[in-house]
């Protein structure tokens, strides 16, 4: 399918032969550099309603190393959100400054949303504005999930039928929402452990049984770690919760450090899409199975991919 | 039987009848009111609720008679996800005639709310839009979030 002007807001609308287009363009970034000018002229936008550090700064970097020019913010604070501006009108008026817009929205179908809103537009005659999610609220990032699978690619030589755990917050982890979906394309076999508070929502769950993806549930990282290909970390979100009491009734709860490794096999790699708290130790970070660095590291050929596609530059 | 009211177990008219409009029947005890509220019918339409009716089907039943007024299908289809056993008789010189089962459709547009609070149309002002992902369970899966409102929690804009 073609990538011009295309809205990138959940992984679902993307099918196995995307994902190569997108991995097969960041391989080329990554092992003969980058075009400088393939952007030049360009402007993306980047609109972040919530903390990031990898995403923004990942989709900044790669906007600005193709060519493009950014403009942001980075919280609505010192915006006419704090005013009481709707999401509607600031994607309205940012769309007549950019030819794309990265999105991080704390509502679930944001992302929907703006790229409705400027095909909308369109309508109008003004040019598609395609809108690429940072991640709306607790739902979906498919960004990171291009990463994540072009981790698992570079890493395991595969993506297809690896066994895959994901642990910790499966609940409000959006990353582990878009994951779970993508990898219902590749034949994983999927292992949640979280507690039964956080665990994986029963809509993916239903979405993975209609796929005829295997899945299950634990509550133990030992019971995992040693058949796990790919072991998927991931923070519990305290700010996602409704009530603080909850919160703490499970922090802390899930903790892997280099001691626990030695059960996994040398080739599993150990992911997480960051930042992390203390769910993995310190002492973990130098294990070769630890990726989690490199794997941040991947979003700037995948982001570069993705805008250079989204926005016309590559075929 | 025409667009006369009756109670399903003695077949005793309770409800006055109509002499042309629409016969909402079949409805699930305690949600008339909603269905009307729901269809714009309560303004200047003459209108008849008939609430906890005994049913042979069904036990209990509530019914909305409404005169001087058809519903067309965008009703019928509001109609299905509240009450999807429901029936709607056109009434016409007072003689039933058309008679129709009410059917969930495909999409399901401003008319439900998305069951996740978090969601972007119960936080700012856009209009729901649903995809029927199944009619029995019902199943509705949000356009935007993709949340999967189940027919038990869902509630329709007020």
């Amino acid at each position: 399918m073609n990538f011009t002007n295309r809205d990138v807001v959940s992984i679902k609308d993307f099918s196995k032969q995307d994902l190569e287009k997108v991995f097969s363009i960041a391989g080329g970034f990554a092992k003969n550099g980058y075009d400088r000018k393939l952007l030049k002229g360009k402007r993306v936008g980047l609109l972040f309603y919530e903390p990031s550090t990898r995403t923004r700064m990942s989709f900044d970097t790669a906007a600005q190393t193709i060519g493009a020019d950014t403009i942001w913010f980075a919280g609505p604070e010192g915006t006419s959100v704090m005013k009481g501006e709707t999401l509607k009108d600031t994607i309205e008026t940012v769309a007549n400054y950019v030819d794309a817009i990265i999105l991080r929205h704390p509502f679930d179908g944001s992302a929907r949303w703006a790229a409705e809103i400027t095909t909308r537009r369109t309508r109008r005659g003004a040019p598609k504005v395609p809108i690429i999610s940072g991640g709306d609220g607790k739902n979906e990032h498919p960004t990171q999930t291009m990463l994540d699978l072009y981790s698992m690619l570079i890493t395991q030589g595969r993506i297809e039928s690896l066994n895959v755990a994901l642990i910790g917050d499966l609940k409000y982890g959006r990353t582990v929402h878009s994951l779970s979906y993508a990898l219902s394309m590749y034949n994983a076999r999927l292992s949640f452990v979280a507690p039964d508070m956080l665990q994986i929502p029963s809509h993916i769950t239903s979405f993975l049984d209609r796929c005829g993806i295997k899945h299950s549930e634990h509550s133990r990282i030992e019971d995992v770690i040693a058949d796990a290909d790919i072991v998927y970390m991931t923070r519990i979100q305290k700010e996602r919760f409704p009530d603080e009491n909850e919160y703490n009734k499970v922090k802390g709860l899930y903790r892997i450090s280099k001691s626990m490794l030695s059960a996994a096999k040398p080739t599993m790699r150990l992911m997480h899409p960051l930042p992390r708290v203390d769910e993995i130790t310190l002492d973990a970070d130098d294990d070769p199975r630890a990726y989690y660095f490199q794997q941040a590291g991947n979003g700037v050929p995948i982001r570069a991919a993705l805008l250079a596609l989204v926005m016309g530059a590559c075929e | 039987m025409t667009g006369q009211i009756q109670d399903d177990s003695k077949k005793k008219l309770i409800v006055s009848p109509i002499e042309n409009g629409t016969v909402v029947d079949h409805l699930p005890p305690g949600t008339a009111v909603k269905i009307a509220q729901m269809l714009g019918l309560m303004g200047d339409s003459i209108v008849i609720i008939g609430q906890n009716l005994k049913s042979t089907k069904f036990g209990r039943k509530d019914l909305i008679k409404v005169e001087g007024k058809f519903l067309g299908e965008p009703e019928f289809n509001k109609i299905a996800l509240l009450a999807p056993n429901a029936t709607v008789n056109i009434v016409r010189d007072s003689a039933i005639t058309e008679k129709r089962h009410v059917a969930v459709p495909d999409f399901v547009e401003r008319v439900a709310l998305c069951a996740n609070t978090n969601c972007i149309t119960n936080k700012e002002n856009v209009p729901t839009r649903f995809i029927t992902a199944s009619r029995s369970p019902l199943i509705m899966v949000c356009n935007y979030c993709g949340y999967e409102t189940k027919g038990e929690e869902l509630k329709l804009k007020g």
